[in-house]
């Protein structure tokens, strides 16, 4: 395959960006996206130039590292999928494929394709985690009974990998589904209950802080998400945060 | 409660019981005009009813106002923070693949609507401010209607009319459920939700569309 590549290209978060043009020939149509992007930083590097930088881990779906808007859609043109998951077959010979980073206030980009996703870092620090005692007497979770439908809904949710594409996505950079996804995962289960209205108000305050969007009910972050993260999330969120209040 | 309501979500919350009330008043409004089209004496009751019962004048009519204006001030207060939250735009965006038309020009269809209202203020509520609270015509229970059918003698008038009802009806196919969403709706009424909100959000303002069209063509 032979692709016309439009990249984004920043030296740094002070600097603005641009989009640059490559040109880019022998592409395997079973290569991965990022796999055709290691090749034109091999020729990039063979030239002299400035590879371009993205972020990659585990390149199979589950860190939540690798990003990228592709042709104007979150982790590109296929569904329920990272960007690592993503096959040059999805493309045709010839295409023009523009590559840049996921784009929120709160994700500055730090070089290229590379963005800081730490809002989401502190957002889980506020409260995405139960406290549990580790002393030698902690109790075995299989023990607990848990409603199927709860436990379903809670793995679900739980699924979620923070990759931002939910952000990325949302017009107005809104993060209420990552946020949504993760007070959801406790909240479901028994484990979670003790901390839930704390949890809750601090994830929401935390969210708010770090300068993200109001969600308008789009769903488009449902769509993009790569492990199909439910809007209902939101609305138990929603739900959630009423009921602290009340609390409170 | 006031932490709550000064949040994203307490402010998505209180933006959604607003467009809630005001779908409730949508719909007693349309319920008013239709009966228009069937007797104009029960329309001139009803009118003048509205137009003369103290609570309606002095308490509703003032909540109702305070509500448009709410949701439309929360609405842009809401827009610039979401602009905001945004920082350098996406060269290439390819919104219509994962959403809706209507959801994401919310702010759009809605200025229009505004600017309906204002128009509509203009020529139906100011007249009868002044009518009653200004120059103290004396009370006519039968005018109402009259006034209704002269307001749509213009075809022009009639076409602005239907079309910001057309971008009322975009408004609220996505406005309905998303006000419920925001409410925490369980996803067990979410088809439920679907129906209604279409029923709704077609049947009111393709309505309002037939009684403005029903009077026009009932006076060529």
């Amino acid at each position: 395959m032979k692709l016309k590549l439009k990249i984004w290209r920043q030296k740094n978060t002070e600097e603005k960006g641009h989009l640059v043009d490559y040109d880019i020939e022998n592409i395997s149509p079973d290569m991965s996206f990022l796999e055709m992007l290691d090749v034109l930083n091999n020729e990039l590097i063979e030239k002299g130039e400035d590879p371009v930088a993205f972020d990659h881990d585990c390149r199979e779906g589950i860190c939540g590292s690798c990003s990228l808007f592709i042709n104007g859609r979150a982790h590109g043109p296929d569904k329920l999928i990272t960007t690592c998951q993503l096959h040059m077959r999805k493309f045709k010979d010839g295409d023009t494929i523009y590559i840049e980073p996921f784009r929120a206030k709160a994700f500055p980009v730090i070089k290229d394709l590379v963005i800081d996703r730490s809002a989401f870092d502190r957002i889980q620090h506020a409260g995405g985690y139960i406290s549990v005692n580790t002393s030698g007497n902690t109790q075995d979770a299989n023990s607990i009974p848990i409603n199927k439908n709860d436990a379903d809904m809670a793995f679900d949710a739980a699924t979620c990998i923070g990759c931002a594409a939910c952000v990325a996505t949302c017009k107005n950079s809104s993060a209420m589904l990552f946020v949504g996804a993760k007070v959801s995962q406790y909240s479901l289960l028994p484990q979670g209950q003790t901390e839930a209205t704390n949890r809750v108000v601090n994830m929401v305050n935390q969210m708010d802080l770090e300068g993200f969007g109001n969600c308008s009910n789009t769903g488009a972050c449902e769509v993009e998400c790569p492990k199909g993260i439910s809007l209902d999330n939101i609305a138990r969120m929603n739900r959630e945060l009423m009921k602290a209040s009340f609390r409170k | 409660m006031n932490t709550f309501f000064k949040s994203s979500i307490g402010k998505k919350l209180s933006m959604a019981l607003s467009a809630i009330f005001l779908m409730v008043f949508l719909l007693q409004h349309f319920l008013i005009n239709i009966t228009s089209v069937f007797s104009e004496s029960l329309f001139n009751l009803i009118s003048h009813f509205m137009g003369t019962n103290p609570i309606v004048q002095f308490l509703l009519q003032p909540i109702l106002i305070g509500g448009v204006l709410f949701h439309f001030i929360m609405g842009f207060i809401l827009e610039i923070e979401n602009r905001k939250a945004s920082s350098v735009g996406y060269v290439m965006v390819d919104g219509k693949k994962n959403s809706t038309w209507m959801s994401r020009n919310m702010i759009w269809s809605g200025m229009v609507i505004l600017a309906f209202l204002v128009l509509h203020f203009i020529d139906f509520w100011l007249p009868e401010i002044n009518y009653k609270y200004i120059e103290f015509f004396p009370d006519d229970p039968n005018r109402y209607y009259t006034e209704l059918i002269h307001k749509f003698e213009n075809p022009y008038r009639v076409g602005a009319y239907c079309f910001a009802f057309i971008l009322l009806a975009l408004h609220l196919l996505h406005g309905f459920s998303s006000s419920l969403k925001s409410l925490g709706a369980n996803k067990i009424y979410a088809h439920s939700i679907k129906v209604f909100a279409y029923i709704y959000s077609i049947g009111i303002p393709l309505g309002f569309c037939l009684i403005a069209i029903f009077h026009y063509y009932s006076n060529v």
